[in-house]
């Protein structure tokens, strides 16, 4: 079998990677050896990794760079040169109060938006293996609408909802009018709603998804066993769950710790004074609003480093499960 | 409709109210969609009158008017579909072929790439907006439409080639040999029998890039900055946010307006997006 020259392989492929026939595998077995068959997996895979190595790879590469340089609105328009600063930024960053208290927020708030919309979640979910078709038909579809809502447009609906001046809900809560964006509290809870509004039908749809695939026969066993209600869903339908609980946990965290644009839209940037600042508005804000590029970039590596330590979590849970990838 | 579960049994009562606290939930949940809509027909002094009933007694198009009037906001609405219409059908274009070469496939670094398709996901495109500025900037792509369409395509791989995973190992190898012995060239095998098997499954994953790329916000606030004509959606709603009195009519509109399509899309394809979940979950 001849192989491929390196020099015809897509600039991202390593070399060296085309040096295994694919008689390896029985499927390939049936037709004839051609020489393309070594080569044609890069084929259908170049596209893919030419536009991931263009927009993923290469700008994390630079904003790691970008975040040792110091790089202003003076370095942006060649007025003056770019100088490295090492961890000079970073320095810079950890000497900020304002950025613990950021992180501290960001993590506080996606830890309350993760656990609410796991609860709110799995509850409904067990709620829907318990109705009729026809209340089930109007949870599903008022879940897939607030699944559907675009964030912003769902973010201003919320505000709107809590207006002090127009919205139903001061009105009906005999609130008068209070404002929910002015205290710091209740403009991240203000979000929190919207968050968890937004999210917990994916959790909804996938984890009754998953009670529905437990097959009914040892559920039957269990019960002509004698266990009880919560036995059963201790017992049985919680580890056989499992799988499917560390999926929707994994994506929850990842999702609402990037939470931008409820943040942005429902406390105008970040909140009176930037009290409601998370990571990354923190980090737009730094950047775009005061040209700050480096220290906005030393944010986004921080946010990067962590989304990191929770992926190489998820992928351990993963491999414990013994999922094959 | 599925049969009744056996863990389900429960005397009547108890699941009366299960199935009122579930129309109630629903209820609840829904309202925010209804107050939007209700918003968007209701006239202007109804909205600013401090009653905010849950009804409208004199529905009125005026602040549709006034969405539609101000000159960008068709385009606006047209800039959206296009950057979502075109990431939605290359990223399943270059996810099925990328999926396909890493399911019936055995090579050298497969695994390797699927964890790196895995760790993609998670990375947060916020935190790349700052050096997707500069090479949007270098490529000369600012205040256009690839500057939104180039990186979404790039943030929906990941994601789309993961779910069509399951799609493509579901279709049987059989079929691929048969085809092959029947005189079928690869390319024939992948575009008239692969294709059509795993539609379902592209179907699945267009859903989450389409809604990905259509809720962003933060690209086209921070790529388009001088030509506003290239602008999407969320920036022609943030026009009726102003700083002495929020247009709540002309917001609830523009909602409404950018909401719908979503709404119908979700309708159109929701079995087989739940369906879709189902088996990526499971695989």
């Amino acid at each position: 079998m001849a192989y491929k020259s390196a020099a015809a392989e897509p600039a991202v492929v390593p070399a060296g990677t085309t040096a295994r026939p694919p008689a390896t595998k029985p499927r390939t077995s049936g037709r004839p050896p051609r020489r393309r068959g070594t080569w044609t997996p890069w084929l259908y895979l170049a596209p893919a990794l030419v536009v991931l190595a263009a927009l993923l790879v290469y700008p994390i590469y630079q904003l790691g760079l970008i975040s040792f340089l110091e790089y202003t609105q003076a370095q942006v328009s060649g007025g003056e040169p770019t100088t490295f600063q090492g961890l000079g930024n970073y320095r810079a960053l950890f000497a900020d109060g304002q950025f613990w208290q950021v992180l501290l927020a960001t993590l506080l708030f996606a830890a309350a938006c993760v656990v609410s919309t796991l609860a709110v979640g799995c509850a409904l979910a067990v709620l829907l293996t318990r109705v009729r078709a026809l209340p089930r038909l109007a949870l599903m579809l008022a879940a897939l609408g607030a699944w559907a809502t675009p964030a912003i447009t769902g973010s201003t609906v919320w505000v709107f909802l809590f207006d002090p001046d127009y919205g139903p809900v001061n009105r009906l809560l005999g609130l008068g009018d209070f404002s929910w964006t002015y205290g710091r509290f209740s403009a991240f809870a203000l979000v929190l709603f919207e968050v968890v509004w937004c999210s917990f039908p994916f959790v909804m749809v996938t984890v009754y998804a998953g009670i529905k695939a437990i097959p009914g026969e040892v559920l039957e066993a269990a019960s002509l066993d004698g266990a009880s209600q919560w036995r059963i869903w201790r017992s049985v339908t919680a580890p056989m769950l499992r799988p499917i609980l560390v999926v929707v946990t994994i994506q929850s965290v990842i999702w609402d710790f990037k939470v931008f644009t409820q943040i942005y839209v429902m406390t105008n940037g970040g909140g009176i004074a930037g009290q409601n600042l998370v990571l990354n508005v923190y980090a737009y804000q730094k950047a775009f609003a005061s040209s700050q590029y480096s220290l906005g970039s030393a944010i986004g590596v921080v946010m990067l480093v962590i989304l990191l330590a929770v992926t190489l979590v998820y992928l351990r849970l993963l491999r414990r499960q013994g999922e094959e990838i | 409709m599925s049969p009744v579960r056996p863990q389900i049994r429960i005397r009547r009562p108890g699941r009366l109210l299960a199935e009122a606290a579930a129309l109630v939930i629903a209820l609840v949940v829904a309202f925010p969609l209804y107050w939007m809509v209700l918003s968007a027909f209701k006239p202007a002094g109804e909205i600013q009158s401090k009653e905010a009933r849950p009804w409208t007694l004199s529905p009125s198009l005026d602040s549709f008017r006034r969405v539609f009037r101000q000159e960008e906001f068709g385009g606006y609405f047209v800039n959206s579909l296009i950057v979502a219409c075109t990431v939605v059908v290359a990223s399943a274009l270059i996810a099925f072929l990328a999926a396909t070469a890493v399911t019936r496939f055995r090579f050298t670094f497969r695994t390797t790439l699927l964890i790196m398709f895995l760790v993609a996901q998670m990375v947060p495109i916020e935190a790349l907006t700052i050096p997707l500025f500069f090479l949007m900037r270098d490529l000369g792509q600012l205040n256009t439409l690839g500057s939104l369409i180039l990186p979404h395509i790039a943030f929906s791989l990941p994601f789309a080639i993961w779910m069509l995973r399951g799609f493509v190992k579901a279709v049987p190898e059989a079929l691929e040999e048969a085809a092959y012995i029947d005189g079928a060239s690869r390319a024939r095998f992948l575009w008239q029998i692969l294709f059509p098997l795993v539609l379902p499954g592209l179907v699945a994953t267009s859903v989450f890039s389409f809604i990905s790329t259509w809720n962003d916000f933060l690209f086209a606030k921070s790529f388009i900055i001088s030509d506003t004509s290239q602008s999407t959606l969320p920036m022609a709603l943030l026009v009726f946010f102003k700083p002495d009195e929020n247009d709540w009519g002309g917001i609830m509109a523009g909602s409404t307006v950018m909401t719908v399509p979503v709404l119908v899309f979700f309708v159109l394809v929701q079995r087989r997006l739940v369906s879709g979940l189902g088996g990526a979950v499971k695989d």
